[in-house]
């Protein structure tokens, strides 16, 4: 079967900076795949690209089967590819409630909308508590409970994540990643996640890309890279 | 005491002429972070469409000043949008000098098209709406001061219900605050900043209709001062907030009122912006701005 997501050969290049050196990648239906890597290894730089805010000098991106490479990132969205950004980027003066509006922009069934909202309240209580809360006042990890709440109210199938564990109290990471494997178990949907946080990424995922300085430098099953001993004394911290 | 109020009164009808046209600039200051010098060219040709809509129109009207001013807002939201497609969107990811500095060539080129259609001679604006002065207890209040005041307060709170009750209003505030995540949620950033020049424009058109209502020459330079003093306003208001930029635009219009009516009026704009240089000192994001700061 033809991936769900699939990218090759992929080159950026920011001025004379080239970011991504023939990346590429492949997320079948259902699966959580994982993107490791350090800081400035293009990890950012791959996701934009494939939701349309960032052009490649060379390469394609397919989704479902279709040439997406030049479309508008809103069109891509509206194709069913969600992203939660790097940074979270939530609306910070909208409240929380505007903020979910947002997230079902393209929707125009109600009755969906309200679904989703029920489905977001059910898996983030939380963002229920704070529904007229302006957004920037949320803590580190409820903003990101809001930017995943956010990509879901569009009904993805397709969400891609953007290291979700950066800059959040410990405790609140592993809900956020219990969340990620509800999200793809229950509603199916496939996951590309962006981590720095080798180790559990590698847990949640069942297939790894790791990259470095713009290269794919190894990839594989995700049980046989977290054994690997390069790899555990260069990311997983020996 | 009837002479303060008179001086209030027409303070305000100023100030509510100064506030359409900073929305405008505010309002696009907020999603592109540049301003838009042409706006105060876009405030002239609204006036102008409205001089000759009214001339086919029975004058003293309510009916037909209303006409006229649809007319001169269904005008002008064109012609914004116009402006924004054809000229600043080709500009767009380059550096922001450049569009400026294509803003101050757009800016000429409508001033300069302006005498060449319109011609460089001062025309009287017809009066539109019925034009009556009464007196309360010596309080002078002209019609139009009343339609000014009026038709600008209905104005302003449409826009404030559109802008924080409506889908496109919520998804311009999204644009404004953050334009890649406005993206990753599906919003079409192109149709947001059209919608954004279109509604601009067509408060600028108003303000030049109300304008020329209350001082009935115009002309095709016409928007140079109140576009400047409007983009003083914002800034005073603080640029890309809208309630700032309203605030500005009454304060400077009640400053400048109340100089001019003092023994010191021939130094009235001197004094009303060294007033604002005073509180910009103060508070350089203007009044109610705040210098964004986005957590990372």
């Amino acid at each position: 079967m033809a991936p769900m997501l699939e990218v090759s050969n992929l080159s950026v290049s920011y001025g004379a900076i080239q970011a991504l050196h023939g990346f590429s990648l492949k997320v079948g239906k259902g699966d959580i795949v994982t993107l490791i890597g350090g800081n400035g290894a293009g990890k950012t730089t791959a996701l934009r690209t494939i939701s349309g805010l960032l052009r490649p000098t060379s390469g394609a991106v397919s989704f479902d089967g279709v040439d997406i490479t030049r479309e508008a990132a809103h069109r891509i969205v509206a194709r069913g590819l969600g992203q939660v950004p790097e940074g979270r980027m939530i609306f910070s003066n909208l409240t929380v409630d505007e903020n979910l509006a947002m997230g079902a922009y393209l929707m125009r069934d109600k009755e969906a909308i309200a679904r989703n909202r029920d489905y977001v309240f059910s898996i983030f209580s939380r963002l229920k508590e704070r529904l007229k809360q302006t957004a920037g006042t949320l803590s580190g990890g409820e903003q990101q409970m809001l930017a995943i709440g956010r990509a879901l109210m569009g009904e993805p199938r397709f969400l891609m994540l953007d290291e979700p564990s950066l800059g959040i109290a410990p405790r609140l990471i592993s809900t956020i990643f219990e969340r990620i494997i509800e999200i793809n178990r229950d509603r199916g949907i496939a996951v590309l996640l962006v981590e720095q946080n080798a180790n559990l990424a590698l847990e949640i995922s069942s297939y790894a890309y790791v990259l470095e300085t713009g290269h794919v430098t190894m990839e594989g099953k995700s049980a046989v890279l977290r054994t690997d001993p390069q790899l555990k004394s260069a990311y997983l911290g020996g | 005491m009837t002479e303060f109020l008179q001086q209030v009164l027409n303070g305000l009808s100023l100030g509510a002429i100064y506030a359409l046209i900073a929305l405008g600039y505010t309002m696009v200051y907020g999603v592109l972070r540049f301003i838009n010098f042409a706006h105060s060219d876009v405030f002239m040709v609204g006036a102008f469409i409205g001089y000759y809509v009214g001339e086919h129109l029975p004058a003293g009207t309510v009916w037909g000043g209303l006409v006229v001013l649809a007319a001169a807002m269904a005008g002008c939201a064109v012609l914004g949008i116009l402006i924004e497609r054809l000229v600043y969107r080709p500009l767009r990811g380059g550096p922001t000098l450049n569009v400026l500095i294509t803003a101050i060539g757009m800016s000429l080129f409508l001033e300069y098209s302006g005498q060449l259609v319109f011609g460089a001679t001062p025309r009287a604006f017809p009066s539109i709406f019925p034009s009556k002065v009464i007196s309360v207890h010596g309080l002078i209040i002209s019609m139009n001061q009343v339609i000014v005041i009026l038709v600008a307060s209905v104005l302003m709170v449409a826009l404030e219900l559109t802008v924080y009750r409506t889908k496109i209003g919520t998804a311009m505030r999204a644009v404004a605050l953050n334009p890649k995540a406005a993206q990753l949620v599906g919003i079409n950033i192109d149709v947001v900043i059209s919608f954004t020049f279109g509604l601009g424009s067509m408060l600028a058109a108003a303000g030049g209709v109300l304008y020329a209502l209350n001082y009935p020459s115009i002309d095709p330079l016409m928007g140079v001062v109140p576009g400047l003093k409007a983009f003083v306003a914002a800034v005073l208001g603080g640029v890309g907030n809208i309630p700032g930029a309203a605030l500005g635009a009454l304060i400077l219009g009640m400053v400048e009122t109340f100089v001019d009516g003092s023994r010191f009026s021939t130094y009235k704009d001197a004094i009303a912006f060294a007033i604002l240089i005073g509180i910009l000192l103060f508070r350089p994001a203007g009044l109610l701005g705040r210098f964004a700061t986005e957590k990372v």
